[in-house]
């Protein structure tokens, strides 16, 4: 490759160097960084799980499968992290699949298409590490899986064989099976109750996939910290190596509050930037899940009042 | 020439009774009234020297403005102030004075120093509540210069270089610009209408400035020169916390002091009916000696905690946090425990906090810092019940920048090396300045290296124009 042409202060003047292009035209487009993040497109996959399209081209055009976003609805929202779920690079936006289940959650589902984000910030944290794996199950739990589809998808485009577990409480929750179908060399659906796919857990299913002579380069778990712990449990038995996506309470996302630590191998990790992917057998989950609970009855009672809220305004 | 005000003491601040502030978020300190201020002004002896001037690390002409002031010609005052600080209502607040400009007073040889601090204050407060001279943004000279981090030094930096003609674009990971002006510092010491005012002032300036920006992530310093920015300035602050490493730090209710500051301050916990979820304590540990220590101990107060204590591995005289923060601390009930060090957290069934076991600690021998060295004493262990622990022991630079930015160079720190004074990393035209090269610092000295760095940034780029 012949030396990249720069003038004195560094500017690229190669115009096969795409990137300031890109940009410059990204800024003039939108008028500026941050006065967009528009919804585009605002679905509801179940009764509490939503799917937003969010208009944000500098995040777009970076993110990979595993990073996350921290976002505002309104001027005095807190900050929630949400992994993404897609991005497109060519109309620069991004998707996030989350659950209305707090204050926060509820205020974002309240913007409709054409409304704006207050803030968005990202992608942050690691991206997940799938280079040179060949074979995988990626297991995913609830909403969970709106995270795992992105990184099953990126190790089908990269040629590995790619298994899917997938497990919800009930029928009416699934999400995405289709999306997982059609990237998964094999494919279980597994139900608590057993009123869709197979009864049971997903724990049940990755270990009878191990039992049949499966052998995986990694395992990537992604669902709720309790099904994380008990994949890890599981695949400790046989020595697979585990991946897990971590999200505990955080406010920055950058490194700065410290309260996404987490105790992984004895040490302490920050989730936002050490992670969000750690090695399942060294995290622990006992501790996370306590430090989880931390805000409990705080979030109840927002909840409640923010519901009592949306309720009224409804009516 | 006004008549000299020869009184040994400072002029005394208005200030809130303890037992009063010690409930609500208001500012602590009321600020001088206009003639408090003159008369105080009048103290000041104009000296040949002026020791005070070369103390302050953006060398604001002190006896100059002080001098008008008790001239009363405070648009005057404000003038000569503006020229050395952007942001002169802030230092006037949370600058260590008596280690600056003050402790260097003549005054001092008898009696108290002059209230630099003070004076700056009111100058500052007077110009934005009463006068409607705003400055005037400048020709613009075509160059452009991104600041990465829009704390104290990123601010001063853009300020300075707007000043002149550059268009300066800061780039913010928060949604809210200020740094650890807004997150750390508390309302009740800096009230956040005077910092975004004093920012507005930079944006009249045309700083333009892009929150929720996250440079290591969202951008590149690489790509920053790509879009056609000529120079870079780093302020991204040092904003990692440090943990002690002791059993019991992931138990519930122990928090860094970002944490618990940047729930109540930028998340803004402590207004009535807010939705941020904070621990509402009965009693805390704070582990630290800094002005974040002190931050913290007074906002854990105010939020109604009934005993809230300071514990410090070493003694009274080495607390290393603003004389005025120590004393304000001491009146609102903070009670201090020195030569004192945590052992560990100790916790219920449930993982919540239920006490800190410490141990006592006599004083040895001077260490690197000059100071004596904290030893355990034996046998001296003893419990503290609280359900809160706040470590606020210090905090690292962000690893994000340098680990994205090839040939940055760094520390064994993760401070990033400059070359001294202009603030020059070991990338071309990439500059760093504030925590990010010294570690937690003050606000003042990370205005003073936006400051230098500014004026290198200037002669590199105005000398390749040549």
């Amino acid at each position: 490759m012949p030396p990249r042409e720069t003038n004195r202060v560094g500017i690229c003047l190669d115009p096969t160097k795409a990137v300031r292009c890109d940009i410059i035209r990204w800024i003039a487009v939108t008028k500026g960084i941050t006065s967009m993040f528009e919804v585009l497109e605002k679905q509801a996959l179940n009764p509490t799980v939503v799917r937003m399209t969010i208009s944000a081209p500098l995040i777009a055009r970076k993110a990979e499968p595993g990073q996350f976003v921290i976002l505002r609805a309104k001027a005095d929202s807190e900050r929630i992290p949400l992994t993404i779920a897609d991005f497109d690079r060519a109309t620069g936006s991004i998707t996030l699949i989350f659950q209305v289940m707090g204050a926060g959650t509820i205020e974002i589902n309240s913007l409709e298409a054409g409304e704006r984000l207050q803030d968005l910030v990202g992608p942050l944290g690691k991206a997940t590490d799938t280079m040179g794996l060949k074979k995988v199950c990626v297991v995913g739990g609830g909403v969970g899986c709106a995270i795992a589809l992105p990184i099953a998808k990126k190790l089908h485009e990269q040629g590995a064989v790619v298994h899917s577990v997938v497990g919800f409480r009930t029928r009416e929750l699934v999400i995405l099976e289709e999306e997982f179908r059609s990237i998964s060399d094999e494919f279980k659906l597994m139900t608590d109750d057993g009123s869709y796919g197979e009864k049971g857990l997903v724990t049940t299913a990755l270990e009878s996939l191990i039992n049949a002579g499966n052998q995986y380069d990694e395992v990537i778990a992604i669902g709720p910290l309790i099904m994380m712990k008990f994949v890890s449990l599981t695949t400790k038995k046989y020595g697979v190596k585990t991946i897990v996506s971590m999200n505990p309470i955080m406010i920055d996302g950058t490194g700065m509050c410290g309260g996404c630590r987490l105790t992984v191998g004895g040490e302490t990790k920050f989730a936002c930037v050490d992670g969000p992917d750690f090695d399942g057998h060294l995290v622990d989950f006992d501790e996370a899940l306590r430090r989880g609970e931390m805000y409990r009855e705080f979030e109840q009672h927002e909840r409640e009042t923010a519901c009592n809220l949306f309720a009224k305004e409804a009516r | 020439m006004p008549e000299r005000n020869m009184s040994l003491q400072k002029t005394p601040m208005p200030t809130q009774p303890a037992e009063v502030r010690n409930h609500n978020f208001e500012e602590v300190t009321l600020g001088y009234t206009w003639k408090m201020a003159a008369s105080e002004a009048k103290r000041c002896l104009d000296c040949k020297n002026h020791p005070c001037v070369n103390a302050c690390p953006v060398g604001i002409d002190i006896p100059g403005f002080i001098q008008r002031v008790a001239n009363e010609d405070m648009d005057g005052a404000y003038e000569v102030l503006n020229r050395s600080t952007a942001l002169p209502a802030i230092c006037g607040r949370v600058c260590p004075q008596e280690t600056q400009c003050e402790g260097m007073c003549v005054r001092k040889a008898k009696g108290d120093s002059v209230g630099i601090g003070r004076l700056e204050r009111f100058v500052a407060d007077w110009h934005r509540e009463h006068s409607d001279v705003q400055p005037q943004p400048s020709v613009p000279n075509g160059h452009k210069v991104a600041v990465i981090g829009a704390g104290p030094s990123g601010l001063t930096c853009a300020g300075d270089l707007a000043k002149i003609g550059y268009k300066v674009t800061v780039f913010e990971a928060l949604h809210v610009a200020g740094g650890v002006l807004v997150y750390g510092i508390p309302e009740f010491r800096l009230p956040k209408d005077i910092v975004r005012k004093e920012i507005d002032g930079l944006k009249t300036l045309g700083v333009e400035i892009q929150t929720d920006v996250v440079i290591g992530r969202t951008l590149t310093v690489d790509e920053l020169f790509e879009m056609g920015y000529e120079a870079v300035f780093i302020g991204s602050g040092a904003g990692l916390p440090r943990f002690m490493s002791i059993p019991g730090e992931s138990l519930k209710g122990v928090y860094s002091a970002n944490e618990y500051l940047t729930r109540i301050n930028l998340m803004k916990a402590y207004l009535p009916g807010s939705r941020t979820p904070i621990q509402r304590s009965h009693a805390v540990a704070v582990v630290g000696g800094g002005n974040v220590a002190m931050d913290a101990a007074r906002c854990a107060k105010r939020l109604g905690a009934e005993r809230v204590y300071i514990v410090y591995r070493r003694g009274m005289e080495e607390l290393p946090a603003r004389l005025e923060e120590i004393e304000h601390a001491q009146e609102e009930g903070v009670i201090f425990r020195t030569l004192v060090n945590p052992a560990a957290v100790l916790g219920d069934e449930k993982g919540w906090v239920t006490s800190i076991k410490c141990v006592e600690m006599g004083l040895g021998e001077p260490d690197a810092s000059g100071r004596r060295r904290p030893i355990e004493i034996e046998g001296s262990e003893f419990t503290l019940d609280v359900d809160t622990v706040i470590m606020a022991i210090g905090t690292q630079p962000n690893p994000l920048i340098h680990r994205t930015t090839e040939g940055l160079d760094t520390d064994r720190h993760g401070c990033i090396i400059t070359n001294g004074e202009d603030g020059l990393t070991s990338r071309p035209h990439v500059y760093a300045g504030g925590d990010t090269v010294t570690g937690a610092a003050t606000v003042i000295l990370a205005m003073g290296a936006g400051k230098h760095a500014a004026s290198a940034i200037h002669k590199e780029i105005m000398g390749s124009e040549g």
